[in-house]
């Protein structure tokens, strides 16, 4: 199996650690691996090609100025250049001035459109708006059916009639105006960009309804395809914006790159789940930061606010940087984290996890045994786990359902992080303490089941130096206004 | 306070992945199978374990949730008014023709002109533009350099046969036949991500299936997309097949249970199983699935086929997909759907390379006659004239 972009430039990051110079074959090589990392991500070629030659254009230039240190020197530019490419102009939308605001849905087929039709009118809803679907895909069986099952689930009325998508548009804006809706959100049958005949098809929709915003619905999981697909609908519709869907899945998502790219045009919203709710704005730094293997902090943040109580998680980060924390607390920190998914989702989002541990095979029934045996510990081993001696493991074993040698385990590697802990206290962190914003509590999802698949068992290589690389990170991402640090300020795991 | 939650999160969670995994590691042959037998209740209703507490389905309701009365759609003894197209099978050739422009082009340089680094890049580049992905386009043309040294080849057609017959290789040697059970009713089952023609294909099976004279129960095992089992009710109809419903959110598995013991009870052939879309990244829909499969072949049938359908514009994904759905339910084939587009489909080289999961059928179309067995040679073929 492949590496992820984020591992693959681990590993040229951590190639390129400690040496003074960039030279021109080493930026070669750096973009050699871009390269490869780029088009297994999904990046279309002609897009990969591009992209690495103005990263190559801009490190050799600026590598001659200023030979400060050429690692980050290249790690800024690819940055900068995917945010360049991601974001740019963000997706703006403005109300008709005369209602309604016509929305029109176009994709291949099975990309996500009737779905993503109601979540966009649940979200204009959200807004205040009235929102009418108009089921204009007559091809698809049951696909009217889906659209009014979704429109009864959000409470948004649909119009079809069984007669011709034309016609079935053009009423169904006629339908808006009478009945005073300000929202028109217009639902087609998939179609392939080659149909020259569907696609004649939709474009005599969109002359019958005049959309303010064409919006393109494009699978996450599309390969090099998207760039002749997107390319086709443009010049038929003249895009606006494009719906991302399927992002809850693990695909890199280098469609997203190719679309915005021979579009020009924003990814405007993120399609994130089959639920309705599973739906928001596209956050580009989100995804340049992932493709960095910075992990998907901001993510993470949001999770975990839906869990934890802000007085309650300061406390408890305190007393871990003290070196205060106890199996206790880390007994209540596990069932918290519990409550954010299951454990190997979550390892996912952090940056820079070692992947041998982000691939490890982490079982959330494990959590399970872990709880049993600081359950059976005394208030006095929870607090100094050190105390626990062989007679004491022996009852633990028994109390949990474990071997002592399983015991141990635990104690010293909660010793080791303790260690660890501290030692990051004393390291200028502390500062961050009074940094603090109010959480909101809401209850997360539990946690399901998860079997993670993949390499060997070793976990946390030189943990206490990932941690601190991160925090320092984390920590001026949020200064910056929840966007991702300006480029200058880019450290990235393991570099000098 | 935002730090503060990375970090404790950050600490404990790898404190804990490290935990775990050591106490995985001396320890054999992943999970753990939880798995009760299964006992048909009064009223064939398939009664299954509810997932564990801590496993709670995302699709599904409340796990006791058991199947309200199946509905069973009697067909019309005539033949509907299914559009039964007469045409011959379409083949690859004909639907690929007006799409294929691009990968012409970029070997049409090739043609009449000696091997040099350009014809090689031009080789690279067709194969990554087809979804072929990085590690199988290296390793192809690996082979293909050892020949070209080995006979001492010079010229770009001859470069062109030869890549042509790594590929054949590659993809070709497999039974492509579904097959079927000794004792009816057999079982064909349907996976895969969102949207990828799952439905379709088992309305085009149904279609196949039927116009050859079988007789076919549907099972609408799809219980939690909007009108995912009306749209398996309207290919019933069209098809003049039987269809298995449950309740909107109900148990898969207990669906196509029922449907398999109805089809036992009336003499049926063949059960087509369709499923809801899921991620393969979802843990606790892969393992509904898994159930579905067990459950499935605990009773009178027999699963002879998972089918995995995989979408032809799908990217280096594909290959995860495939291996995901194979560890949850035993794949014996793809089903390649929507070749009718611009998209090559070239990801079934990896999946067959490095999974050996036979490419059975591909789609071509949206209509019910828009199926036609994987014919490796056409592939090709149709890839490169
Ligand atoms: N996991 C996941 N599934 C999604 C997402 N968006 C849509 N889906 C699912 O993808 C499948 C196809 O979605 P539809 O909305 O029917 O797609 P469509 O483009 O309307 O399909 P056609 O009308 O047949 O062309 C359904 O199973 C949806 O539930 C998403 O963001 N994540
Ligand atoms: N052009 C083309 N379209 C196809 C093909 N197979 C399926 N489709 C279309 O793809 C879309 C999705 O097909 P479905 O059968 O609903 O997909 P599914 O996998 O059941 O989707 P979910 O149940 O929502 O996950 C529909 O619009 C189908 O008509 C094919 O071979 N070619
Ligand atoms: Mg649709
Ligand atoms: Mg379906």
């Amino acid at each position: 199996m492949f590496e992820t972009l984020s591992d693959r430039f681990d590993t040229i990051f951590s190639r390129l650690r400690g040496r003074g110079k960039l030279s021109e074959s080493d930026v070669d090589e750096v973009l050699r691996e871009i390269r490869v990392a780029l088009l297994e991500a999904d990046v279309a070629l002609p897009v990969v090609k591009t992209f690495v030659a103005r990263v190559r254009e801009q490190a050799v230039g600026e590598q001659v100025s200023q030979a400060l240190n050429p690692a980050q020197q290249v790690i800024k530019i690819v940055h900068a250049e995917l945010i360049a490419i991601l974001g740019g102009e963000t997706f703006k939308l403005s109300f008709a001035s005369k209602p309604p605001t016509v929305v029109l849905m176009a994709g291949l087929q099975g990309s996500g459109k009737t779905t993503n039709t109601a979540k966009l009118a649940r979200w204009f809803k959200a807004q205040g708006r009235n929102p009418l679907m108009v089921g204009a895909d007559l091809q698809r069986p049951a696909a009217v059916e889906q659209l009014r099952t979704l429109g009864e689930q959000i409470d948004v009325p649909v119009f079809s009639e069984p007669s011709d998508p034309v016609a079935v548009a053009a009423a169904g804006l006629e339908h808006a105006r009478r009945t005073g809706r300000d929202v028109l959100l217009v639902d087609t049958a998939g179609r392939l960009a080659i149909d020259a005949e569907l696609m004649d098809e939709v474009r005599r929709i969109s002359e019958a309804v005049q959309p303010d915003y064409t919006l393109l619905v494009v699978d996450a999981m599309t390969g090099q395809d998207a760039v002749s697909t997107a390319e086709a609908f443009h010049a038929t519709l003249e895009l606006d914006g494009v719906i991302l869907t399927k992002l809850d899945g693990d695909a890199r998502g280098g469609a997203a790159l190719s679309v915005r790219e021979v579009v020009g045009r924003p990814i405007a919203f993120a399609s994130t789940g089959e639920k309705l709710d599973d739906f928001d704005l596209f956050h580009p730094d989100r995804l340049a930061g992932r493709i960095l293997g910075m992990g998907d902090v901001l993510s993470l943040i949001e999770k975990a606010e839906q869990v934890y109580e802000a007085e309650e998680a300061e406390a408890a980060a305190a007393r871990l940087m003290e070196g205060r924390f106890t199996l206790e607390d880390f007994l209540h920190q596990l069932q918290q984290i519990k409550k954010m998914g299951p454990l190997s989702g979550i390892m996912g989002m952090l940056p820079g996890v070692p992947k041998e541990v982000r691939n490890a095979e982490i079982d959330d029934r494990q959590v399970g045994r872990v709880e049993a045996m600081i359950r059976s510990m005394t208030p006095a081993e929870r607090a100094e786990p050190t105390i626990i001696d062989g007679s004491r493991r022996a009852r633990i074993a028994v109390g949990s359902g474990t071997t002592p040698n399983d015991i141990s385990m635990l104690v010293k590697q909660f010793t080791e992080m303790q260690r660890m802990m501290k030692k990051m206290g004393g390291a200028g962190s502390k500062k961050a303490l009074s940094k603090s914003r109010k959480g909101k509590k809401r209850k997360g999802p539990g946690g399901g089941r998860v079997t993670a698949r993949g390499g060997p068992a070793t976990p946390m290589p030189d943990l206490a130096a990932e941690l601190e690389a991160h925090m320092g990170r984390v920590g001026g991402a949020r200064s910056a206004g929840g966007k991702l640090p300006p480029a200058d300020d880019l450290t990235l795991p393991g570099l000098p | 306070m935002e730090i503060l939650l990375v970090v404790a999160v950050l600490a404990v969670v790898v404190l804990a992945g490290g935990l775990l995994v050591r106490q995985r590691g001396g320890r054999r042959g992943g999970v753990v199978e939880l798995e009760p037998p299964v006992a048909p209740t009064s009223g064939g209703v398939a009664v299954e374990e509810a997932p564990t507490p801590e496993a709670p389905t995302e699709q599904q309701l409340p796990p006791e949730v058991v199947v309200a009365e199946d509905e069973v759609f009697e067909p019309p003894v005539v033949h509907p008014e299914v559009a039964v197209e007469t045409t011959t099978r379409p083949r690859f050739r004909d639907r690929l023709v007006k799409a294929r422009s691009r990968f012409t082009d970029a070997l049409g340089a090739l043609r009449g002109s000696k091997i040099d680094d350009s014809a090689w890049e031009d080789l690279e580049v067709a194969l990554l533009s087809a979804d072929v992905g990085v590690a199988a386009t290296e390793e192809l043309l690996e082979a293909v350099r050892a020949t070209v040294t080995e006979r001492r080849l010079t010229e770009g057609d001859e470069l062109l046969e030869v890549l042509k017959d790594e590929m054949r290789a590659r993809l070709g040697g497999f039974d492509t036949s579904l097959k079927t059970a000794e004792q009816s009713p057999t079982v064909w089952l349907l996976v895969g991500v969102n949207g990828v023609g799952k439905t379709t294909t088992a309305g085009k099976l149904a279609h196949r299936e039927t116009t050859a004279g079988h007789s076919v129960m549907l099972a609408a095992g799809d219980t939690f997309r909007a009108a995912a089992a009306e749209q398996l009710g309207m290919w019933a109809q069209r098809t003049g097949a039987d269809i298995v419903r449950g309740a909107d959110g109900g148990d898969p598995s207990a669906v196509v249970y029922d449907a398999i013991e109805a089809a036992a009870a009336r003499g049926c052939d063949l059960v087509i199983a369709d499923t809801a879309g899921r991620l393969h990244t979802k843990s606790n829909l892969m393992e509904e699935l898994g159930k579905v499969r067990r459950v499935a072949d605990r009773g009178a049938g027999t699963v002879t086929e998972a089918l995995l359908v995989l979408d032809a514009t799908t990217g280096q994904n594909g290959l995860v997909q495939a291996q995901q759905f194979t560890e949850a339910v035993e794949l014996t084939g793809v089903v390649l759907t929507k070749l009718d587009g611009s998209a090559k489909g070239g990801i079934v080289l990896a999946i067959e390379a490095q999974l050996g999961i036979p490419v059975k059928l591909v789609g071509l179309g949206e209509a019910a006659g828009d199926l036609v067995e994987f014919d490796a040679d056409e592939f090709v073929e149709a890839l490169f004239s």
